[in-house]
């Protein structure tokens, strides 16, 4: 299995899902071996078996994870900086070239040199692969693809490419060209091409001309640990919350939220907008707010970790998902995993899974805040939400997801 | 001896439209999708469905005789949108084989709430009745067949009426066939009438399901059911929505080649008629009594009342509606009144009804919002918009609101409303 993200060090959801999905699967008795780009920070997993291409690195040892073993390879992949290159129309990770870029520094949002580096990954893993004894190849997101077609090409095995987003996603319609080029690579060289929504088989099927038939969905889940941050006892507040949480980018909507805001505040005056995250947008959000004169109503937090991001839902009394397009979008379970309703944007794969959570289109403002007041008014739809919300919620289970990969696994298996 | 009592509801909501809490304006009803719906339904049921009837109640010089119960909201549409289905009623009340019945002028669920609003809207409705048709209704059916009791009582002390309607659950029937006239156990004149759910539901539901094991259902197998009763009851009560002839079954599924053959397989039996409400209750003794202590209705399979009040959303946003009433009375306004009237429908808490949300079904098909809580949240901008014009009205006066008691009809299920 390749992938680029792995708790704690992590970005984004793609981490959070890697490390759910390998955990349910290893404990349906799934060997997998995780090949990681080493991230340069001293924080490596506590909890895994680690093997470099120098060797064995012993390390504390956790029983989920007893059959996966981990290993990173040397290769400085970091995700989300600003950036742009083009690489080569065939065999990307060979003849990289890089320059920089005429699109707008808004719209780029990768690391320099990033084919390059898209490249050695790929030669590592290659090398790699002739150590191990393996059956599929299962490669997240379009870093890993590259990696995964020349493993594929080696060994003959099958593969499987899990579509956790879309550059349509990520950068709308500024798309870039050479992480388009990878990605529709990959699904067409691919055996199998897992979605996470049917919102994105459809982005899969209309913008990449794949079949549908080729396109499986599986969709992420919510670990139902028994949460201790439950009795968390807070400072008793006297102002509602409306949340919003995640990576402060064009993706996710941010400045909908904002604007949402300052119409709420129109209307009702005892509630704070919490902005948790950090992201290339997030200057822009707070100058928004000082301008639109809600500047004292907003509070940016910045990137939260750990017990922050319990807290921070727990005090919420809403939580919003205003995603231009969001492939499925883990955090709206997250929340209602501590009993907070959710509004979601209509344009992400969650909403096609969740039937109590207000939808809303993502550019309709009005129809924003004026579920926001009516959630923050209204207790009895308030208690609806959130109770019908966390039991349905609690049915999205990473051991299904798991236990479809597995089916997937078994029919590329039985076609060779 | 069997009688068949036919009796069929016709009722359309007004729809709310998209009203949000910036909404300031005070149309909150969707006139132009309601208008839609009113036409598009005329045209698929009501049109030749009535036209239907009026043939066969002409074919059988007589013997082909029905009833209706069409709410005064639905009266109201078909005035502004479609006249000509008015006139076709209109026709069928002069053959005089047809019976007309009182319901709540707004098919709404105030008899729960407030009984002097109760009263208001059945006379507003036996009047409109009276003025269109030129009958004077004998029998009542509450909202959705709402039952108990207590209701039973308080209709037989207006003197109103003679009969009343309910539904013929398994779980106040107990061993009793629905096919006999009734005594409610709370009264001591009025007659009680009870839907035979099973053979009613058979035309109104299973009529196109292929799964059936009884698919096809022709007019002659449906005849033998029927003959059958005789010896075990005197009247077969089909209580159906009418729009099960073209909307709920659809013309193809034959549905109104069923009715046409209808009366001609039933009179064959010589034993068989046709009778409504009334002529049932003149006709038959009650052989018993029947005990509803707590509410019933014909909605869902609890036939209870849990389809417009059983979650939180649905209580608060009924005890908002009717914690109203006194201001907006107070206001003497009738375009106020008029709209929280409207409000009153139960058809909108119908719409947020959560139970099967998960599962979809009846609920969902008939709901024209993706879910229950846009439905909340809908009606309680608009109910907040009606509080504010209340309230500006009444502070220009500045009138203190009457003081009506609110006196529900007491029951075991039904909230006792409180003035605030």
């Amino acid at each position: 299995m390749l992938g680029w993200e792995f708790p704690p060090c992590i970005s984004g959801g793609l981490g959070t899902a890697c490390y759910h999905l390998t955990k349910a699967m290893a404990k349906r008795g799934i060997n997998i071996t995780f090949v990681l780009p080493t991230v340069i920070s001293n924080a490596s997993p506590n909890h895994v078996n680690l093997v470099s291409s120098e060797g064995k690195i012993l390390t504390e040892y956790m029983p989920e994870f007893e059959n996966i073993s981990f290993q990173k390879i040397h290769s400085p992949l970091r995700p989300y900086l600003d950036f742009s290159a083009r690489g080569s129309q065939k065999k990307k990770f060979r003849e990289m070239r890089t320059w920089s870029s005429n699109a707008s520094k808004e719209h780029d949002i990768y690391g320099w040199n990033i084919h390059e580096m898209v490249g050695r990954y790929a030669n590592k893993v290659r090398k790699l692969a002739t150590l191990q004894d393996f059956d599929v190849i299962h490669a997240h997101d379009w870093m890993t693809f590259p990696a995964g077609f020349a493993v594929k090409v080696d060994s003959g095995k099958p593969l499987i490419v899990h579509v956790h987003s879309t550059e349509f996603d990520r950068s709308g319609i500024h798309v870039n060209k050479m992480v388009y080029d990878v990605e529709r690579m990959g699904m067409h060289e691919a055996d199998k091409v897992i979605a996470v929504s049917n919102y994105t088989k459809n982005i899969i099927v209309k913008h990449y001309g794949v079949p549908a038939e080729k396109v499986e969905v599986v969709y992420n889940g919510i670990e139902m640990t028994e949460d201790k941050n439950n009795n968390l006892i807070l400072p008793e507040k006297n102002e509602r919350i409306v949340l919003f949480l995640g990576r402060v980018t064009m993706q996710k909507g941010p400045e909908y939220f904002i604007a949402a805001a300052k119409k709420v505040l129109e209307k009702i005056d005892n509630v704070k907008f919490i902005m948790a995250g950090s992201g290339d947008m997030m200057y822009r959000m707070i100058e928004m707010a000082a301008s639109m004169g809600i500047g004292d109503k907003v509070l940016f937090t910045k990137f939260l970790h750990g017990a922050d991001v319990d807290k921070a839902y727990t005090m919420a009394d809403l939580y919003v998902l205003p995603s231009v397009s969001e492939p499925f979008g883990i955090t709206p379970l997250e929340a209602l995993k501590h009993n907070v309703p959710v509004l979601i944007s209509k344009q992400s794969g969650i909403s096609e899974v969740l039937r109590h959570a207000l939808k809303v289109d993502f550019w309709d403002v009005d129809q924003m805040a004026n579920k926001i007041i009516a959630v923050l008014e209204n207790a009895p739809l308030r208690t609806s939400l959130r109770e019908n919300g966390h039991k349905e919620a609690l049915k999205l289970r990473w051991q299904d997801a798991a236990s479809r990969i597995e089916q997937i696994y078994g029919q590329m298996l039985v076609k060779v | 001896m069997a009688s068949v009592c036919f009796y069929f509801q016709v009722h359309q909501p007004y729809r709310l439209r998209n009203y949000t809490i910036f909404d300031t304006t005070s149309d909150y009803f969707d006139e132009e999708k309601n208008a839609q719906i009113c036409c598009k339904v005329a045209k698929k049921c009501y049109l030749p469905a009535n036209r239907l009837m009026l043939k066969l109640i002409d074919r059988y010089d007589g013997q082909f005789r029905i009833s209706y119960s069409i709410t005064g909201i639905l009266l109201e549409q078909f005035k502004e949108y479609a006249p000509e289905v008015l006139e076709t009623f209109q026709e069928l009340a002069q053959t005089g084989c047809v019976e007309f019945m009182a319901e709540t002028y707004h098919h709404s669920l105030c008899s729960l709430y407030s009984q002097e609003e109760f009263i208001e809207q059945i006379r507003l409705h036996v009047e409109n009745i009276q003025d269109y048709f030129g009958q004077r209704p004998r029998i009542f059916r509450n909202t959705e067949l709402v039952y108990s009791n207590d209701l039973a009582k308080f209709i037989e002390q207006t003197g109103m009426f003679e009969g009343m309607l309910a539904e013929g659950a398994d779980h106040i029937l107990g061993w009793k066939s629905p096919n006999y006239v009734y005594r409610p156990v709370s009264c001591k004149k009025l007659k009680l009438l009870v839907k035979n759910y099973r053979l009613s539901d058979d035309i109104a539901f299973r009529f196109s399901n292929r799964a059936w094991n009884q698919w096809p259902l022709h007019a002659d197998k449906f005849a033998a059911w029927v003959n059958s009763v005789n010896g075990n009851g005197y009247v077969v009560n089909l209580f159906m929505d009418y729009e099960t002839f073209g909307e709920h079954q659809w013309e193809d599924t034959g549905i109104f080649e069923f009715i046409r053959q209808f009366p001609g397989e039933i009179l064959k039996h010589p034993d068989n008629d046709f009778k409504t409400p009334s002529e049932v209750i003149a006709s038959y003794s009650p052989v018993g009594q029947i005990d509803v202590p707590y509410t019933i209705s014909w909605a869902d399979i609890e036939r209870d009342l849990s389809a417009w009040c059983g979650n939180p959303m649905q209580q608060d946003a009924l005890t908002k509606l009717y914690q109203l009433e006194q201001q907006v009375k107070s206001t003497k306004q009738s375009d106020i009144l008029r709209d929280w009237r409207r409000l009153q429908c139960s058809d909108h808490f119908y719409y947020m009804c959560t139970k099967w949300f998960a599962d979809g079904d009846v609920h969902k098909y008939f709901n024209p919002y993706d879910s229950p809580y846009d439905c909340y949240i809908n009606f309680m901008n608009a109910l907040n918009n009606l509080k504010f014009r209340c309230r500006k009205v009444l502070s220009r006066r500045n009138v203190q609101p009457v003081s009506i008691p609110l006196q529900s009809i007491k029951n075991n299920s039904s909230k006792i409303m409180v003035n605030t």
